[in-house]
């Protein structure tokens, strides 16, 4: 395993006039290893989505170093001329579905970014056409963008930025004015995208069940990092969780309240259906 | 009640006027116009009209469309058909009754503007906006005025503001929808009341639709970013637009309908 993104001693100030700034990052320091997937939980207002931003080179970091790999290279955010190879190789998909549609027809706009790399019409064809059957949206090829569902919409989006042939995608709150079938839908295409197309997936998530479904979940409050490890390894820390304004989902919760009451439960659990299992175990012995 | 409003519609099909290639049909639109405003007898614009009916025919876009779209200019249509009875004058008295006179002329010089204004109408809907689709329609006026860029004229910029514009109508539309109603459940007024007080009430719908355009515009620009968006320079297109036969025996067809008008006007005028 290679690293995608080296982070190192990364802090950043937003302008609040000409001579204060106020930091909402405090110096983090992490790697993102390539083809994994990995989520950053953090309630409102924690610095998850200016990390998103810093990510993918589209905020350059106050201090400290953001690398990413572009084939083989380790390129600076904050090189103004690596920002073309950065964002062509690191993809980001926003949380509003409307605002990141440039075409009123569903082709058009996956092939925007083809376009302004340049790529030779033909080959933009492939691209496009390749991208919408992955995202599940070929017969929609030729729909009005504004008619689809939000679901929709964002698969749109991500086939917007496949057709990029991206090593890397980030979704800032992706899912996050989607009703519950529309975040299924994008929850099921982003592991697709990482099992099958081997693409690393950041998700920037305050949705603990979404976060659940990675490989990593990394916890930022107040501009730091509070906890990173495994989902079992980070919600088995409940009271951190609860001291950053998080919960850990409902059934990990509940195997946990029932562990400390006194029940002979010794994992930790990510779904329901694991929970039941487990309680089942413990019931019939 | 502001779903009906409809700019450029576009009806999609598989009609000869929908496979011209774009910048011909923006071509034929300005030859047909010439055509127009070049005829003058009775009989030409007879031809024009018969051409039109033609061409609807061949777009296979109904009647009716074609009748709901005269119909907002039908203000226009009357005050020209008005103007033009009252105002000629000629040899041939017809009517006159106290201050009013009307001649043969006045008549006959109605009757020819109304078609006219009617055909120029009609034959922009047919070949251009009914039967092409706004993103084809900003791309072949992106590339008609591409040699323009030579003079510094920012034509890239002008075709994917026309884009965007076009993309997000729709999308101001609904959300101008949910203002309005979010503003009524709070018991705003916008139904009764004199016409300044109605105009009064429009400003609390127009501050928050202005604040979400630009947070709109923001995000927009961050996502156009992310997907390496940077100007026309170095861009290429999915489609590439080709001319083919049809394309010029459309400019050639056009052409010979000005001849044809000039002809009749010369030796068949009424």
């Amino acid at each position: 395993m290679s690293t995608i993104i080296k982070v190192e001693d990364l802090k950043f100030s937003y302008p609040i006039d000409e001579n204060t700034y106020r930091e909402v990052l405090h110096g983090l320091t992490f790697e993102i290893e390539k083809g994994t997937f990995t989520a950053v939980i953090g309630h409102n207002g924690s610095g998850k989505s200016t990390l998103a931003k810093l990510l993918c080179g589209m905020l350059a970091p106050s201090s400290g170093k953001v690398s990413c790999d572009c084939d083989g290279k380790m390129l600076s955010t904050d090189i103004e001329d690596n920002f073309f190879e950065i964002r062509k190789n690191f993809g980001m998909v926003f949380q509003h579905p409307d605002n990141q549609l440039v075409a009123t027809v569903v082709e058009e706009d996956v092939a925007f970014a083809p376009e302004n790399m340049g790529v030779e019409p033909s080959e933009i064809r492939k691209r496009v056409d390749e991208a919408l059957s992955i995202v599940g949206l070929s017969e929609y090829a030729l729909h009005d963008t504004h008619k689809l569902s939000g679901g929709q919409k964002q698969r749109v989006a991500i086939a917007g930025i496949l057709a990029m042939l991206p090593e890397c995608i980030i979704f800032d709150e992706s899912t996050a004015m989607l009703d519950p079938r529309g975040r299924d839908e994008i929850i099921a295409t982003i592991k697709k995208l990482q099992k099958e197309k081997d693409i690393t997936v950041i998700l920037i998530t305050h949705y603990m069940n979404e976060a659940a479904q990675a490989d990593r979940i990394i916890v930022v409050d107040g501009g730091n990092i509070i906890a990173d490890g495994t989902p079992r390894e980070v919600f088995d820390k409940d009271e951190l969780l609860y001291n950053a304004g998080l919960e850990a989902p409902q059934s990990s919760n509940l195997v946990k309240r029932l562990k400390n009451a006194g029940a002979d439960l010794s994992e930790t659990v990510l779904d329901p259906t694991e929970a039941a299992s487990v309680i089942m175990k413990t019931i019939k012995q | 009640m502001l779903k009906d409003v409809t700019l450029g519609q576009f009806f999609p099909g598989k009609s000869i006027l929908h496979r011209l290639d774009p910048r011909i049909k923006i071509i034929s639109v300005i030859l047909f116009i010439v055509a127009v405003f070049t005829a003058s007898s009775a009989v030409s614009y007879a031809f024009l009209v018969l051409l039109i009916g033609l061409m609807v025919a061949i777009s296979g876009i109904s009647i009716k469309t074609i009748l709901k779209s005269i119909k907002p200019l039908l203000i226009i249509i009357i005050f020209t058909a008005i103007t033009n009875i009252f105002w000629t004058t000629g040899d041939n008295l017809l009517v006159k009754w106290k201050f009013i006179t009307i001649y043969a002329e006045g008549v006959r010089a109605a009757i020819l503007m109304v078609t006219r204004l009617i055909t120029l109408i009609t034959g922009t809907f047919v070949l251009l906006t009914y039967t092409t689709s706004p993103m084809a329609l900003t791309d072949a006026i992106e590339r008609l005025t591409s040699p323009l860029k030579k003079l510094h004229v920012p034509t890239h910029e002008f075709a994917m503001m026309m884009t965007i514009a076009l993309r997000f109508i729709p999308t101001l539309i609904e959300e101008t929808d949910k203002i309005i109603s979010a503003q009524k459940s709070r018991g705003a007024d916008f139904e009764t009341g004199s016409l300044l007080k109605r105009a009064k009430a429009i400003v609390p719908i127009l501050i928050p639709l202005f604040i979400s355009a630009f947070r709109r515009a923001d995000e927009l620009a961050s996502a156009m970013e992310c997907r390496l968006y940077h100007g026309g320079d170095g861009r290429t297109k999915m489609k590439v637009l080709k001319l083919k036969f049809l394309d010029l025996a459309a400019v050639l067809f056009f052409i010979a309908v000005i001849a044809a008008v000039i002809v009749i006007n010369k030796f068949l005028y009424y």
